[in-house]
């Protein structure tokens, strides 16, 4: 089941790639959402 | 459409990828509220209609969740994520029309109803697949994907406030609003469906299918054991005791603090509500991967059992200690989130893969229910107690009792789970040989 393409045999596609973009795709926008809230929740020591 | 199967040499970290593009999408309902204000002055809305079509959501996607769940192991990931991905958008599409012709009922028809659609189904969509694909780590598999629709609101809540400031808070303004959303989260989503796979089945040497491993139960059969039952008891008082802190923060660290020294102000409040957002989070994540380390019912005693010692110190000292206060209110929201992110695992430990998603679905209904009851008693309590001229932390002491209560009820429900009885199984696996105990066979965790 663990089929890391890290551990692929070289005639299988590097799917290293897709992997990076694909958690990019999902991580910048939930890095915005974070940004975001330790921006507001930092009122509650400063506010 | 038949689930698409992975072809060689795929990997399995492309599966949490694909379900956080749901996942984060369909979060956004809890950011529903952004909306509330500009469709009420557009609209002439009382602050009960503009609660309606989120309203009508959840409830949407309850019972899809509930009756879609068969269909979603039917048709597969695929099916359901472009299910999800076509009702979602088009619940915002609908809205926008009803906003930019000025009819709040295509809103709460497209939002709420047609969009929470789109929740209830693809809420559930990569569930039975990542645990498929993750059989060593499913608390932290399920834990990635609802955590991110924890993370849906926090990307949400911003961006379409911006962008209502952009646009304008006119019908017009909030029509373009709806419209930008349904057409980025369509776009946002599409990565799920084309990513999303089942794993290969394992093959026989004479290259036939492998049955399923281990326990086996049917969605109808699981609801015919007491083991579902419980979780649902269990489900139930965890997210009740947490949305009775979640729901009333902002007022409730407030009345807290009143009467001290150190009074919370509005802003540090709105930042308590924000660091409460942040605990939920990391608990879907943080504690769901830490269930695969110590076991499904251990990680349930300590939601339970700490989360009800958690209020009993609020309780007892809460006021005199806004550290305290904090820390106690942050372990309790981290509990809530660790308790739905990890129930998709005990439900595999208990029934196994066979139709994990939908039974996953049917026990959502506590969800629902929670969400009625927490709010419910906290608010009615709260108020009652003003009637009686009480003030400050006065106004949450018995609603707080009876969270310890619920919490002591879901922790006893968690201790008489057992594994489930040979009699409910599936007969996918070669039958036991006379006079094995099969319940032995499953794990200790469960």
């Amino acid at each position: 089941m663990s089929d890391d393409s890290s551990q692929s045999p070289p005639d299988l596609p590097d799917r290293r790639p897709l992997i990076a973009f694909t958690w990019l795709w999902v991580g910048a926008p939930l890095a915005y959402g974070l940004y975001e809230l330790v921006r507001k929740a930092t009122q509650l020591f400063t506010g | 459409m038949s689930p698409p199967v992975a072809p060689p040499g795929w990997s399995r970290w492309l599966v949490p990828p694909a379900a956080l593009s749901v996942h984060l999408s369909i979060g956004q309902a809890y950011a529903w509220s952004v909306f509330k204000p500009p469709l009420e002055s557009a609209l002439g809305l009382s602050g009960t209609q503009s609660a309606l079509p989120f309203q009508l959501g959840i409830v949407m996607l309850g019972l899809s969740a509930a009756f879609g769940g068969t269909l979603v192991e039917r048709h597969g990931p695929r099916w359901a994520m472009t299910v999800a991905l076509v009702c979602f958008s088009s619940g915002f599409l609908l809205s926008a029309l009803g906003a930019a012709v000025e009819q709040y009922w295509l809103i709460v028809l497209g939002y709420g109803f047609v969009g929470g659609v789109g929740l209830g189904i693809g809420y559930i969509s990569p569930v039975s697949t990542l645990i498929k694909w993750f059989p060593d780590r499913p608390g932290m598999a399920t834990g990635i994907a609802i955590m991110g629709f924890g993370g849906g609101a926090l990307i949400a809540s911003p961006w379409s406030a911006q962008m209502l400031e952009s646009f304008g808070t006119d019908s017009s303004g909030i029509a373009l609003a709806f419209l930008v959303h349904g057409v980025t989260y369509a776009v946002f989503m599409l990565l799920g469906v084309l990513l999303v796979r089942v794993p290969r089945p394992k093959e026989r040497a004479d290259g036939g299918a492998v049955a399923l491993d281990g326990v086996q139960v049917s969605a109808r059969g699981a609801m015919r054991t007491p083991q579902f039952w419980l979780l649902w008891v269990v489900l139930c008082m965890n997210v009740t005791a947490g949305i009775g802190i979640l729901e009333k923060a902002a007022p409730m660290i407030t009345d807290f603090f009143a009467d001290t020294s150190t009074p919370v102000s509005v802003t540090a409040a709105a930042g308590f509500v924000a660091l409460l957002s942040a605990a939920n989070m990391a608990g879907r994540i943080g504690w769901s991967s830490t269930s695969d380390l110590i076991g499904r019912k251990n990680i349930y005693r300590v939601y339970l059992g700490v989360g009800a010692l958690m209020y009993a110190l609020i309780a007892l000292f809460g006021d005199s200690s806004k550290p305290l206060f904090v820390l106690c209110a942050l372990v309790v929201l981290s509990f809530y989130g660790g308790g739905f992110a990890t129930i998709p695992a005990y439900l595999k430990d208990l029934f196994g893969t066979y139709q994990v998603g939908a039974i996953h679905g049917r026990l959502l209904t506590a969800w629902s229910t929670a969400g009625v009851l927490g709010p419910l008693i906290v608010n009615w309590i709260a108020d009652r107690q003003e009637e009686a001229g009480r003030h400050g932390s006065a106004l949450y002491g018995t609603s707080f009792v009876i969270m310890i209560g619920l919490l002591v009820v879901g922790f006893v429900a968690n201790e008489l789970v057992r594994p489930v009885h040979a009699r409910h199984h599936v007969p996918t696996a070669p039958a036991p040989k006379e006079g094995t105990d099969v319940r032995r066979q499953q794990p200790e965790s469960a």
